[in-house]
């Protein structure tokens, strides 16, 4: 990532998204010394809105945010150059392609990312789906952390997100929203076919001792 | 604040409630010097807290009514947000909560303008009117009453009712004081507080007959009876020097802050009860959220500011 790109995102956060956060909607965030401040790295979340992957970036200290790499679809984070741009210059995503026809994983450059000790957003979920519910986990992840062992996942329930900007609605309506970060997972238990499962479970049960109001 | 600010008494009762803030602090150093097992991070936290929450009103007082007013303005879109993150909310409502957020402008901005008139009937009649009118024209008639009633009475807690709080710097009165609507609303943020803790204070050491246990099991008719007595003795010692109010007046006050901000209080628990929640949230270590620590202030200072306004005013 070159430099001026890497000043161009700290003011970006810096100077927008966290005030933002912080003074229109109001993060609660319990297990903030959980998050991991080197890669290699996965973090895992449920996804309901795109404010889901500013709210994650924007609890890593500024120095470490350039090794911080959202996964996102390509199809929708690039398709007009203008978004492109954004992406890759203020959230420095990982593009990769949903369609599933080419020969090659689709998950590749996560792999590469993960080589240069980069700290990765995965939202197993794929997609931003009815606000406030969990859909069930795409296989994708459990063959992502079932290859590489030596690194480290990191689950997190976010909550409220999804009732201030839902998939489908531009206007933010402020409220409270609370981010639950886990320990590392311990993967050392888990069976060949179950990564997927056991890693939703992981995320889910963050949420367990916790009263949050849905949609009516 | 006068040319000469040491003739003041608003600077003087600030001096007092930081006086009584070392004081408490020195209380729970002494406790954790004195019991090292035990653990009292609760307490410094609420300690702490404090002392910026004391901060934060000295220097609005201080700065006069334009940051009082943007101070209180913020203090209540953070209570209605909190409000509107603990109650079950229908998606189809987005937009009539993002109109209810706008309330809150345009009602500091009445307090302001000192347009009691409209500040006094905006959100009553104006708000009511529009947003019952939004939530119908998103055309879900499921929920409507529990979704319109709920709006509205989390904007009568929070915006409407502590408003009032920010009213009192610019309240003209008949007979002004040195003190002036600084002193009239540090006596009221002061008293409810005095007597949130006189209460507990009264019930840890006297309380035995519970009040209304299944909303409040920590209520009791001796801690009641013992804060309402107690402030009420503080409030007449101090309405001298913070109020224009009379000795008599000045028990009067002591007494409605107590009653109401019990009420408050319980009203408030009475809501988290029904949400099946013990706090309102966690913004403020050592006390909870913005409503667990609001909760006596929103009925005591709309009557508060009546009483004012109706004697003095």
């Amino acid at each position: 990532m070159g430099n001026c790109k890497r000043y161009v995102q700290v003011a970006f956060f810096l100077l927008i998204i966290r005030p933002v956060l912080m003074i229109i909607l109001g993060l609660r965030v319990l297990g903030r010394e959980n998050l991991p401040c080197h890669g290699p790295a996965i973090v895992i979340a449920n996804h309901n809105s795109h404010l889901d992957t500013l709210v994650l970036m924007s609890l890593f200290r500024l120095s470490d945010l350039h090794r911080v790499r959202p996964v996102a679809a390509a199809d929708y984070f690039l398709r007009t150059p203008l978004a492109s741009w954004l992406s890759h210059t203020l959230i420095n995503i990982i593009p990769i392609v949903r369609t599933g026809d080419s020969e090659d994983d689709p998950l590749c450059p996560v792999y590469e990312a993960l080589k240069r000790d980069e700290i990765i957003i995965f939202f197993p979920e794929g997609s931003r789906g009815v606000p406030e519910k969990i859909l069930p986990f795409r296989r994708g992840i459990g063959r992502l952390v079932q290859s590489c062992p030596a690194v480290e996942v990191f689950p997190v329930f976010m909550h409220g997100l999804g009732k201030a900007l839902p998939k489908g609605d531009p206007l933010l309506v402020p409220f409270f929203c609370d981010i639950i970060i886990g320990k590392a997972v311990d993967k050392t238990s888990y069976q060949d076919t179950d990564f997927t499962m056991k890693l939703e479970q992981q995320v889910k049960g963050l949420a367990a001792d916790h009263v949050f109001p849905g949609w009516e | 604040m006068g040319d000469n600010i040491w003739q003041n008494p608003v600077v003087w009762g600030l001096g007092g409630i930081y006086g009584l803030l070392v004081v408490a602090a020195l209380v729970v150093c002494g406790l954790c010097k004195s019991y090292p097992e035990r653990n009292y991070s609760e307490l410094i936290d609420r300690t702490r807290t404090w002392a910026v929450i004391i901060t934060m009103v000295a220097i609005v007082t201080v700065m006069g009514t334009g940051a009082a007013v943007l101070f209180f303005g913020f203090i209540s879109f953070l209570a209605f947000k909190e409000f509107l993150s603990i109650i079950p909310t229908r998606q189809s409502d987005r937009r009539v909560l993002f109109f209810a957020y706008l309330v809150i402008p345009i009602q500091y901005w009445f307090v302001y303008d000192v347009w009691y008139g409209m500040f006094s009937i905006f959100i009553p009649v104006y708000a009511f009117v529009v947003l019952a009118f939004l939530h119908l024209l998103t055309g879900e008639t499921k929920g409507f009453i529990k979704a319109a009633g709920t709006l509205q009475w989390g904007l009568a807690l929070t915006v409407y009712n502590l408003s009032h709080i920010a009213y009192l710097l610019v309240l003209p009165l008949k007979d002004p004081v040195v003190a002036g609507g600084a002193g009239l609303m540090l006596f009221m943020l002061f008293l409810t507080q005095f007597n949130d803790v006189a209460q507990y204070v009264w019930g840890k050491m006297a309380g035995r007959r519970r009040i209304i246990p299944s909303v409040s099991p920590n209520k009791t008719w001796e801690g009641f009876i013992g804060g309402v007595i107690t402030t009420t003795l503080m409030a007449g010692f101090l309405a001298s020097y913070l109020t224009p109010f009379s000795m008599i007046h000045g028990f009067v006050a002591g007494a409605v802050i107590a009653i109401l901000g019990f009420i408050g209080d319980i009203t408030v628990s009475a809501v988290k009860r029904d949400l099946g929640i013990k706090d309102s949230g966690k913004s403020l270590p050592g006390h909870g959220g913005y409503l667990d620590r609001l909760d006596s202030l929103t009925l005591v200072a709309p009557v508060f500011l009546h009483f004012t306004r109706y004697f003095y005013g």
